[in-house]
């Protein structure tokens, strides 16, 4: 069976409100706290504007990419795969343009489509984010897990959306993606995990921080059976994602660009008081420091992670021929 | 030289009357007694600490679990241990003395040693990066960890830390990577692991020595997917927040527990664990004890299957 999203008025009405991608900065929730915390508050608080927070663009038509300054059509930006056709820069992509670009048509059969967070620590303000942005995003959470083909692979896969609260993981995000492991466990099949996140979601305090360990330990039993998992890490990739599920993957993989590491820039500039070098938490600089196996466009994205798999289920294949 | 937190103002104000009066009666010409007065500022002076410590809100427990005079991993070990032997490097890169390691034994049980680890004064605490690892720390810990798994040794972790570190070279070195790889890990390790927060708790650096079978906290530590500041900074813009921000992200080992995040909780003395460090190590030592002697009579497996299960529970959401 297959699944699409519902299109709401929202999707249908995106290209007049649209946000700058690049542009939301969620700090991440997994860092360690500032040594000098005086200098990250702001005087006051700010005053609360109604409605939830966003950037919005007026026009719809063209946007600018941030990266060559080029004005791009939204038409021919989504025809491209969000990427700039001038410079590459890859633009994020909503969990549902990355499921339907890595899974062949109708073969995607998502898990827990219904499970939501609940307000486990009565935490202020929490519910009526949690609303804000399932209107925003038409989600119920940051993730979409379920079972698709991928060419001749059949996958379990994950996959992120940073527009709901900066991607961050709590007890939901944490739970399906340990659920889809396990199914990939469960039925022999690989797993691929594409994260995009501002780290653990802090308004569910050490549940959230749990979900790190949950979903590691998942991966452990999946790892133990000789499967191979995939991670993706797309812009942004940081903190509490990047201490657990991402990477610990016998591929990493980037996609150009993105930005990736443990802490905020901020959160290290005030701390080690050092300027920061050039590249500093980009796919290519994390690549060059061994961390990624590969940096591969959103393009050939599909085809690549098949190749792959071709090579890391090739035992897999043969056992099961044997047998 | 005592010293005070914020919140402890009254009894250090009391405190000084009564050295004041005391040293009044010394001086004095006249023989005057002054023992009532004084009998009635010590009476005074305890009724206020237990006022005080009998009603601790979390920011105030989390300035206890950052005191200076708390003790650390290694007062812990030397109490605890009879014969710890630290261990040192990662055997990739080099030695990160904010996480030590080594063989000990608890009486006549051998164990393996892992712990962040503070230090006391300035020129410790660079040493010891003020118990922020980078990633040198949580592999060395693996590299032990593994270790002990080889030669069956349980394996018992001491977590006191702010965070990792948040720096350039740990980034350059994948710190995100050394803490996952930790988590991964641990849940494979077939000998017991028990796990205790003596003082902070922060967050993913916490946690990459914190996947254990049994999960003790102390009454006054914290444990926190981040901390009270970062959140108030984050979410309130305001520094003011910060008591609010501690309070709403349940990170005392009361509101723990009850959570059902933390295993047990080790009463501390009347102000904290630095008032008397022997009774609070010798607490450590008897729930290591008996933790330890029911962990040791479980089968590996059911070990394994009992530390997923445990991980795996934690989480609250709704279906449908
Ligand atoms: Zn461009």
């Amino acid at each position: 069976m297959s699944e699409r999203p519902e299109k709401s008025d929202k999707n249908e009405t995106k290209f007049f409100t649209r946000r700058i991608p690049g542009v939301e900065s969620k700090e991440p929730m997994v860092t360690p706290p500032s040594s000098a915390p005086d200098q990250s508050m702001l005087k006051k608080p700010k005053p609360v504007s109604g409605g939830p927070k966003k950037r919005m663009i007026a026009e719809g038509t063209f946007t600018k990419c941030p990266k060559c300054k080029e004005t791009v059509f939204r038409k021919e930006l989504e025809a491209n795969l969000n990427v700039c056709r001038h410079c590459e820069h890859h633009f994020m992509l909503t969990a549902w343009d990355r499921v339907h670009l890595l899974v062949d048509e109708d073969s995607f059969e998502q898990m827990d489509a219904d499970m939501s967070s609940v307000d486990v620590l009565e935490f202020p303000g929490y519910l009526s984010k949690l609303e804000a942005n399932q209107q925003k995003t038409g989600m119920k959470d940051a993730v979409i897990t379920g079972l698709g083909q991928m060419e001749h692979h059949r996958i379990a896969l994950g996959v992120m959306d940073f527009s709901f609260n900066g991607g961050s993981m709590g007890s939901v995000v944490g739970e399906k993606l340990t659920r889809v492991i396990e199914k990939g466990t469960e039925l022999g099949l690989p797993v691929i995990i594409c994260s995009t996140s501002g780290g653990a979601r802090m308004y569910e305090g050490m549940f959230s921080l749990m979900q790190m360990a949950k979903t590691c330990g998942a991966l452990a039993y999946h790892g133990k059976r000789k499967l191979p998992f995939i991670s993706l890490l797309t812009d942004p990739t940081m903190a509490g994602v990047m201490a657990s599920f991402a990477t610990v993957a016998d591929l990493i993989i980037a996609e150009p660009g993105a930005r990736i590491g443990f802490a905020g820039p901020r959160v290290i500039k005030d701390t080690t008081k050092a300027d920061l070098p050039d590249g500093f938490q980009t796919a290519e600089f994390l690549q060059d420091r061994g961390l990624i196996d590969a940096i591969v466009p959103r393009k050939e994205l599909k085809e690549q992670l098949a190749y792959y798999l071709d090579f890391m289920m090739a035992g897999h294949r043969s056992a099961s021929k044997a047998g | 030289m005592k010293y005070y937190l914020e919140f402890e103002k009254p009894v250090a104000e009391l405190q000084r009357k009564l050295e004041e009066l005391k040293r009044h009666e010394e001086t004095s010409s006249l023989a005057i007694s002054f023992q009532e007065e004084i009998a009635l500022i010590e009476k005074k002076i305890q009724e206020t600490r237990e006022q005080i410590f009998s009603n601790l809100n979390a920011h105030q427990r989390v300035q206890l679990a950052r005191h200076p005079k708390r003790p650390y991993t290694l007062d812990y070990i030397h109490h605890i241990f009879s014969d710890f032997s630290e261990l040192h490097g990662d055997r990739l890169f080099g030695d990160d003395r904010a996480m030590v390691g080594g063989f000990a034994s608890l009486d006549d049980q051998k164990v393996m040693v892992v712990g962040t680890q503070k230090g006391r004064d300035t020129k410790e605490n660079i040493m010891r990066n003020f118990g922020s690892a980078h990633p040198e720390g949580y592999r060395k810990a693996l590299r032990l960890m593994k270790m002990a798994d080889k030669f069956s040794l349980p394996i018992v972790a001491f977590i006191d830390t702010a965070g990792a570190y948040p720096g350039i070279g740990a980034e350059e070195r994948h710190i995100a990577e050394a803490i996952a790889v930790n988590l991964r890990e641990m849940m494979l390790l077939e000998v017991p692991v028990i796990a205790i927060v003596i003082g902070e708790g922060g967050s993913g650096g916490a946690l990459g020595i914190g996947v254990a079978d049994k999960v003790l906290i102390l009454e006054n530590a914290y444990y926190s997917v981040i901390s009270p500041e970062g959140c108030a900074a984050i979410l309130w813009k305001n520094q003011s927040a910060i008591p609010k921000a501690a309070e709403s992200l349940r990170i005392t080992a009361d509101q723990l527990q009850s959570l059902k995040l933390v295993d047990d909780i080790i009463p501390e003395p009347l102000g904290g664990a630095q008032n008397d460090v022997d009774i609070v190590a010798d607490s450590i030592k008897s729930t290591l004890k008996s933790t330890l002697s029911s962990l040791l009579s479980t089968s590996k497996e059911d070990l394994m299957k009992n530390r997923y299960s445990k991980f795996r529970s934690l989480g609250r959401f709704v279906e449908a």
